[in-house]
């Protein structure tokens, strides 16, 4: 019973992120960029694979879908010995160890952007890893506090910090105060993070040089990833909406033939 | 006649005398008088056969490859999705088809209240009705765990605990319903089987018994006049035709393609309807661990929903949970006795007084809030406001019996008014 | 209202029209059902062309563990010189010598019934009711043959095949043991499921 009245009073979060409620970033996915996906496919097999398993899609269906051809996909992109074109693309972590190292699970990604209602989450999550020596692997996110996933991309990306910024202050009318006789930017510092982010800024800041990218390259790499996992949600997405145009054509065509049948019959009693 | 008319001829007379499958035809059929001025909520009847005809095919079909265990039905949805020859097809064809289903006989519902289907001599057919209605949601209630999915396995979790809520027997009750101490596979099984076999088969009887009283009686039809009134020379309605060709060629044709269009245009380019006809938290399997952030049911549950919810207080001594259950299981059975509740002397809305039309209007505006508070997170405001709209739902129902007898009503026309 | 002819006219017009557009949106729902029913990709991954190694494979031994291709046993033999040698010596005792009936593919199609001379492939089901007869190598008498040349021999019904698996007359089984399409991959695997193309 207290179940019951506990479960139906949990804290809201409609339109906002899991647990901290920052504005998802913009990602527009395109399932007809098949060399995005590609790079997707190989970021994620390189250094997804290991931990996060995609074992309700198949090599064969990737490869298909994605258009390359299969000695190269065995080649290149599976890492499972006893795998064959044909099998599952599932890893071997055993669910206990992983518990052990990193306090839980890593999920399946199959469905993860369906489960999250579209890429955008997974595109912000991977770009808003920073420094945070309180935590076990040393890396803190931005959407998905105290995640327990270390940042597995930090050599790309580079080590991002959070932390006060100076940003320029808000007049009682919302606007940013400035000097009237020099006309700069009167600044404050502010060490909040949401309030950064909802006057406009990014409040965490990049080490130079500690990334083997660039940030854009970066969010590139990212982009295709996320792309790539919004295709493995729902593989037969593109073929759906190609076959639903005939469909609906059909069905109009059919919808005239049947009006003016149905008139015959009609126009006898009206 | 020729040849082939006369073969057919011969062939019909010989099994029309061991089946009378002529006779049946021409009585519910060819020689079935439905009144002529029937309009566009007149087809969501025959629509309700039609999505029943789809999810009872794309069902079975699904059956063929759904894997009814806890570790097997989540897996086995991705295979359907995935490995299955056009199996992503047949998996949104049904769910877009439970969504269309309850959209299309909330609108038959509806057609029922405004013009008075349910009063004498109907009364059974609108019984037969409300049967099915509560058949359907069952049926709804047990397919959405099939998935398997964390929404599945959490609505589930909510909806028989609860049964816990009747005292004294409840806890026995819902551990009997589940077959274990939680939700778990075996649950599943069992709803699996009920989902699929039982319910079902009430449904395809229920139905048949709903289509048979009709026939008996006769349709009704927007000005509520009884057309039988009213007879020509051969002894037909004037205000009637022939249901084939008239209805079922002439109007429920070209309303079964026109349905198709938006029900295929939905399934193909919108099927998850934005996470209200496939929850984003089913998107992951079943996981007693872990309770999705908002446990909100499939849309068409919503108003009631909203209405358990909204019992907030304890009364003589049982706990809200319980009052909430009751409010929630006498919304539906309340309208059961709709027949008795309407004392007007008018069937349809067109010719009733501004009572039954304040009333009714509100009553549907009452619902839809209902069932968008449903689908949110109850706050202390929008409780007070389900509180209001369920009162405004019972009142419908429970001054009907006042309204209908002290208002006003316009005289009703002899001779049925075209659309 | 207008003259009955026409009127007709146009109405059957339109119920024919109507019926075929109608009949063709029959056959496309259709479609997904009957599609559903072909294999999937489970069965497909399942079913696909396996590989065996035939490097350390004695002559006179059959490959073991038996490999399965589409649940099926599939026998792997290297035929000794010797045997090679007597495969043609008795073919009057055979229903079909020279595997008229396509129970092969093309290039099994000769005296050897295989693609290499030595390496035979069939599949270890009896052509009868499919029971998976024994491999009987050794030429010596035996219960079921007081003139047994080697070969396999199917204990459920007394079926007789000889070393190539073409099957003997006067027994239940109608047909030489079926050869599988494979090739090789190289002179020590061969992938049986799929033809190599030109072998």
């Amino acid at each position: 019973m207290r179940i019951l009245i506990a479960l139906l009073l949990i804290v809201p979060g409609i339109g906002f992120a899991a647990s901290s409620g920052i504005p998802l970033h913009d990602m527009e996915p395109d399932l007809d960029d098949k060399a995005s996906l590609q790079r997707g496919a190989q970021t994620y097999m390189n250094y997804c694979m290991g931990c996060h398993s995609l074992k309700y899609q198949r090599y064969q269906r990737t490869a298909d879908d994605l258009g390359i051809p299969h000695n190269l996909m065995m080649e290149y992109l599976v890492f499972d010995p006893e795998a064959s074109i044909g099998a599952l693309m599932d890893n071997t972590l055993s669910a206990d160890k992983a518990k052990q190292w990193f306090g839980a699970v890593p999920p399946d990604l199959t469905l993860y952007t369906a489960l999250r209602g579209g890429p955008e989450y997974f595109y912000t999550y991977m770009r808003t890893f920073y420094e945070d020596p309180t935590r076990p692997f040393g890396m803190n996110n931005l959407l998905y506090e105290n995640v327990g996933m270390p940042h597995v991309l930090l050599g790309l990306q580079g080590l991002q910090r959070k932390g006060c910024m100076r940003i320029p202050a808000l007049a009682a009318n919302g606007g940013e105060m400035r000097d009237p006789l020099t006309g700069e930017s009167i600044t404050e510092e502010v060490c909040d993070h949401q309030e950064i982010i909802s006057r406009g800024y990014n409040p965490l800041q990049l080490v130079e040089g500690t990334g083997e990218l660039t940030p854009e390259e970066y969010d590139e790499v990212i982009y295709d990833l996320a792309n790539f996992l919004y295709y493995t949600a729902d593989p037969s997405r593109q073929e759906r909406e190609r076959i639903g145009v005939f469909v609906l054509l059909f069905l109009a065509f059919f919808y005239v033939f049947t009006q003016l049948l149905g008139r015959e019959y009609t126009k006898e009693f009206h | 006649m020729s040849a082939l008319q006369d073969s057919f001829k011969n062939v019909m007379d010989w099994v029309d005398a061991r089946l009378p499958v002529t006779e049946t035809y021409e009585k519910h059929m060819s020689k079935y008088y439905a009144p002529k001025n029937f309009n566009f909520w007149y087809l969501f009847g025959v629509l309700a056969t039609v999505v029943l005809v789809n999810q009872l095919l794309t069902g079975i079909w699904l059956t063929m490859s759904y894997v009814p265990t806890g570790d097997g039905a989540f897996a086995s949805i991705e295979y359907i999705m995935r490995d299955v020859e056009y199996g992503w097809m047949l998996r949104y064809m049904h769910s877009t088809g439970a969504s269309a289903f309850f959209f299309v006989v909330y609108l038959h519902m509806f057609r029922g209240l405004a013009y008075g289907s349910y009063q004498k001599p109907r009364e059974l057919i609108w019984i037969l009705g409300m049967l099915i209605y509560i058949a359907l949601m069952a049926e709804g209630f047990f397919g959405y765990l099939l998935p398997w999915g964390n929404m599945s396995y959490w609505a589930g979790q909510v909806i028989v605990s609860l049964a816990g809520a009747i005292p004294v027997v409840g806890d026995s009750l819902a551990t009997w319903v589940r077959g274990d101490f939680n939700i778990s596979g075996i649950t599943l099984n069992r709803f699996f089987a009920l989902h699929v076999v039982l319910i079902p088969l009430v449904l395809i009887v229920l139905v048949f018994l709903h289509i048979l009283a009709l026939h008996e009686v006769g349709s009704n039809n927007p000005d509520g006049i009884d057309i039988k009134k009213n007879l020509d020379a051969d002894g037909k309605p004037v205000d009637g035709v022939p249901f084939h060709p008239h209805y079922t060629i002439g109007h429920d044709v070209p309303g079964i393609v026109l349905f198709l269009f938006f029900f295929c245009a939905v399934m193909f380019f919108w099927p998850d309807g934005g996470g209200y006809f496939i929850e984003h938290p089913n998107y992951e399997p079943a996981n007693p661990l872990k309770t999705p952030e908002l446990i909100a049911p499939v849309w068409y549950y919503t108003p009631f929903y909203s209405m358990l919810r909204a019992a907030t207080f304890p009364l003589f001594g049982l706990d809200a949970k319980f009052w909430g259950l009751v409010v929630m299981a006498g919304a539906i059975a309340l309208p059961i006795v709709l027949p008795w509740l309407d004392r007007s002397p008018v069937r349809s809305i067109r010719y009733k007084g501004l009572g039954s039309k304040l009333f009714l209007a509100v009553f549907i505006v009452a619902f839809f809030i209902l069932g968008y508070l449903g689908t949110k997170h109850p706050t202390a405001e929008r409780t007070l406001v389900a509180q209001i709209c369920t009162a405004i739902y019972f009142g419908y129902f429970l001054l009907m019996p006042w309204y209908t007898k002290v208002e006003k009503t316009k005289p009703v026309p002899e001779r049925v008014t075209m659309p | 209202m207008s003259e009955n002819s026409v009127n007709t006219r146009r109405r059957n017009f339109l119920i024919g029209a109507t019926s075929v557009v109608g009949a063709a949106g029959v056959a496309g729902v259709a479609v997904p059902f009957i599609g559903s029913w072909n294999p999937s990709a489970k069965a497909l991954a399942a079913g696909a062309p396996i590989k065996v190694d035939v490097s350390k494979l004695a002559p006179g031994d059959i490959l073991g563990p038996i490999p399965a291709w589409r649940d099926k046993p599939i026998f792997v033999v290297k035929r000794s010189d010797a045997q090679l040698g007597d495969l043609n010596s008795k073919n009057g005792r055979l229903a079909d010598p020279d595997s008229t009936r396509p129970q092969q593919p093309e290039y099994a199609q000769n005296d050897t019934r295989s693609i290499k001379p030595d390496v035979l492939v069939l599949v270890g089901l009896c052509t009868h009711l499919g029971c998976s007869p024994q491999f009987k190598p050794v030429v010596q008498p035996e219960q079921f043959d007081q003139e047994w040349m080697g070969g396999f021999f199917c204990a459920c019904h007394g079926s007789k095949f000889d070393l190539a698996g073409r099957v003997y007359s006067g027994v239940p089984a109608p047909a030489n043991l079926e050869v599988p399409p494979h090739y090789y991959e190289s002179d020590a695997v061969i992938v049986i499921g799929e033809d190599g193309g030109v072998a």
